[in-house]
């Protein structure tokens, strides 16, 4: 009787010490990943926190005076209104920086949903135009700007000179924007037409061919089973473009300059005072900002859509 | 099928406007690209052409012969090579055992580990310019290739984690399994069962990585003054004088750092688009 109650009792032992050697382990292999990220986001993330609630020069950090909510709003004795909430830049700065996101994710979504359906269906050269899809893609954004800050030069450009007859589309930030969205349309349509082509892929056929057997044309085969089928990928994908879309800044700082950036994207705004201008505390407190914004708004989308990434 | 037995007319009009929108795609994909090719080959002087005559015009290397000469774009192309690799081995590194973890142990705390690294993977870099700043500068790796391959771990790791651990999910379990009966370490399971396995994967991830930061403006803009990396010296490419944009040389230094991308990424094609979706869409 002893001798067979041992193992019974041992075994789960075992098996517990297993499992906690296996969970000792598994902290070890994720020690090097959770130290790099604690010393460059968790850190410096904290850092900028920190920053926003001090006056300091980013030359010499270490002298700073506490203002507390001071660098988002505050108006001196004589009326001079100092905090960046203040300041109207800042809030053409977001508004350009939405008009741009949402314009632009829009028209990627429906660019790329047709480019996808093309791709999709059967036809000579296809094997090619996939290839092609990738082209803009592969392009870093720095290049694209240049190719289409180029083009839209009023005196050498295809499209500046040629369509437009000597036109400076740039020169004027309300012009500029759509301008600087045909430019991100162009680069990302091809990213949301892969994403789309994946999720076209994995639909069941035999569906397809059930829907053609009871004479549902392919207008509302699209709007009843494709579309529906494709949320779930859809909505991923949007998230990942409208989040890269509200960070912008390389095509504004390239095609307009860093001082028209800070007129037109929130991150241009933020590097500006940080940066260009060295007011560690006013900068740190504006990139606080434009955290909170994305964040609150990929929340809501989150929620709101019930978005699951695996 | 059946239409073009029963309306040919109608067939053969659908068939013509679908191929119309194939070109009008096919076009817009690729003629600002090619318009890029043909500014590089083209003198200075011709860019005043209207387009037909511009088209026609006479082809030179000029413009690549001055854009390798020129010492900020060596320099830039070599401190782009560096930091790319740098940050994307160690990120594979790092990313692969952290992979391992989190694909095939169990342990408490999992689900936390996983929403820090997709959190990570959203933030906005600008949140963490400021903090970034003042490390670097704190470290003496301002304007040095260091300061950028750290930084840049702040996207490379997170997406090679969250990627490769997609990946780690899908390999069967029995391979593993015969190792740790075997008794191999997790490091040796790791470096001789999985490693193996994990090759095509380790290549997309390693190459999207690549991409990203190659590309990456933002800190390469900020924590650089002289030790630019290419998308810097692309975007600052100046002439003579000030007010003389050399369009031409920035189209050859904009084709000299793209074409290496768009070859890599047309012979990985497959993968790349399997890479991407497992980062992003699980549908």
């Amino acid at each position: 009787m002893t001798t067979n109650a041992t193992p019974e009792i041992a075994a789960p032992v075992r098996r517990r010490g297993i499992e906690a050697a296996r969970a000792r382990q598994a902290v070890l292999l994720l020690l090097p990943t959770l130290i790099a990220i604690a010393l460059v986001a968790g850190y410096p993330l904290y850092r900028t926190i920190f920053f926003s609630m001090f006056e300091a020069n980013l030359t010499n950090p270490d002298q700073r005076t506490f203002l507390g909510l001071g660098n988002f709003w505050f108006t001196t004795s004589d009326g001079v209104e100092l905090g960046f909430l203040q300041d109207p830049k800042w809030w053409g700065a977001v508004k350009n920086t939405m008009l741009f996101t949402v314009v632009s994710v829009f028209l990627e979504t429906v660019f790329g949903m047709i480019i996808a359906l093309v791709v999709n269906s059967a036809f000579k050269g296809r094997a090619f135009l996939r290839t092609a899809m990738l082209v803009p893609w592969a392009i870093p954004t720095v290049v694209s700007a240049q190719m289409w800050a180029y083009m839209y030069n009023d005196s050498f450009g295809l499209i500046g000179r040629g369509l437009l007859g000597g036109q400076a589309l740039l020169a004027n930030t309300d012009s500029a924007i759509w301008a600087l969205i045909a430019v991100d349309v162009w680069k990302t349509t091809s990213f949301m037409a892969l994403l789309i082509l994946a999720g076209l892929q994995s639909l069941p056929t035999d569906m397809y061919e059930a829907a053609d057997m009871d004479g549902a044309t392919k207008w509302t085969q699209f709007w009843r089973m494709t579309l529906p089928l494709l949320r779930p990928a859809l909505l991923v994908a949007l998230v990942f473009r409208s989040l890269d879309a509200l960070r912008v800044f390389d095509i504004m700082s390239v095609m307009l300059g860093n001082v028209n950036a800070a007129s037109t994207s929130m991150t241009g705004y933020a590097r500006q005072a940080l940066i260009d201008n060295q007011l560690l505390g006013m900068g740190s407190a504006v990139s606080i900002a434009v955290f909170v914004i994305i964040m609150v708004i990929v929340v809501v989308y989150v929620t709101a859509f019930r978005v699951k990434f695996d | 099928m059946v239409l073009k037995r029963t309306n040919p007319a109608l067939y053969y009009l659908q068939r013509t406007g679908f191929y119309l929108l194939v070109i009008v795609i096919t076009l817009y994909l690729l003629v600002p690209f090619l318009w890029a090719v043909l500014t590089s080959f083209r003198k200075s002087g011709d860019l005043f052409l209207p387009p037909a005559q511009f088209v026609g015009a006479a082809s030179t290397f000029g413009n690549y012969i001055d854009v390798f000469a020129n010492p900020n774009f060596q320099k830039g192309l070599l401190f782009s090579l560096i930091v790319a690799v740098g940050s994307v081995v160690i990120s594979l590194i790092f990313g692969s055992f952290a992979a391992y973890a989190l694909g095939r142990f169990k342990f408490r705390g999992k689900s936390a580990v996983l929403y820090i690294i997709l959190a990570v993977s959203v933030f906005p870099q600008i949140a963490v310019l400021g903090g970034l700043y003042t490390l670097i500068s704190n470290l003496n790796l301002y304007n040095s290739p260091i300061g950028l391959i750290l930084s840049y771990l702040i996207f490379t790791i997170p997406f090679t984690v969250w990627v490769l651990t997609s990946f780690v999910r899908d390999i069967p379990g029995e391979l593993e399994e015969a190792a740790l009966v075997d008794g191999a370490s997790p490091l040796q399971t790791l470096f001789q069962v999985l490693f193996p396995v994990m090759m095509p994967a380790l290549v997309t991830t390693g190459l999207l990585a690549f991409i990203n930061a190659w590309n990456e403006y933002l800190f390469a803009l900020t924590f650089t003054s002289t030790n630019r990396t290419v998308p810097v010296v692309i975007a600052n490419y100046s002439g003579a004088t000030q007010f003389d944009q050399p369009w031409g040389q920035i189209m050859a230094a904009s084709i000299v750092v793209t074409v290496p991308l768009i070859i890599l990424v047309l012979v990985f094609q497959r993968n790349i688009v399997s890479g991407l979706t497992a980062g992003a869409v699980k549908g």
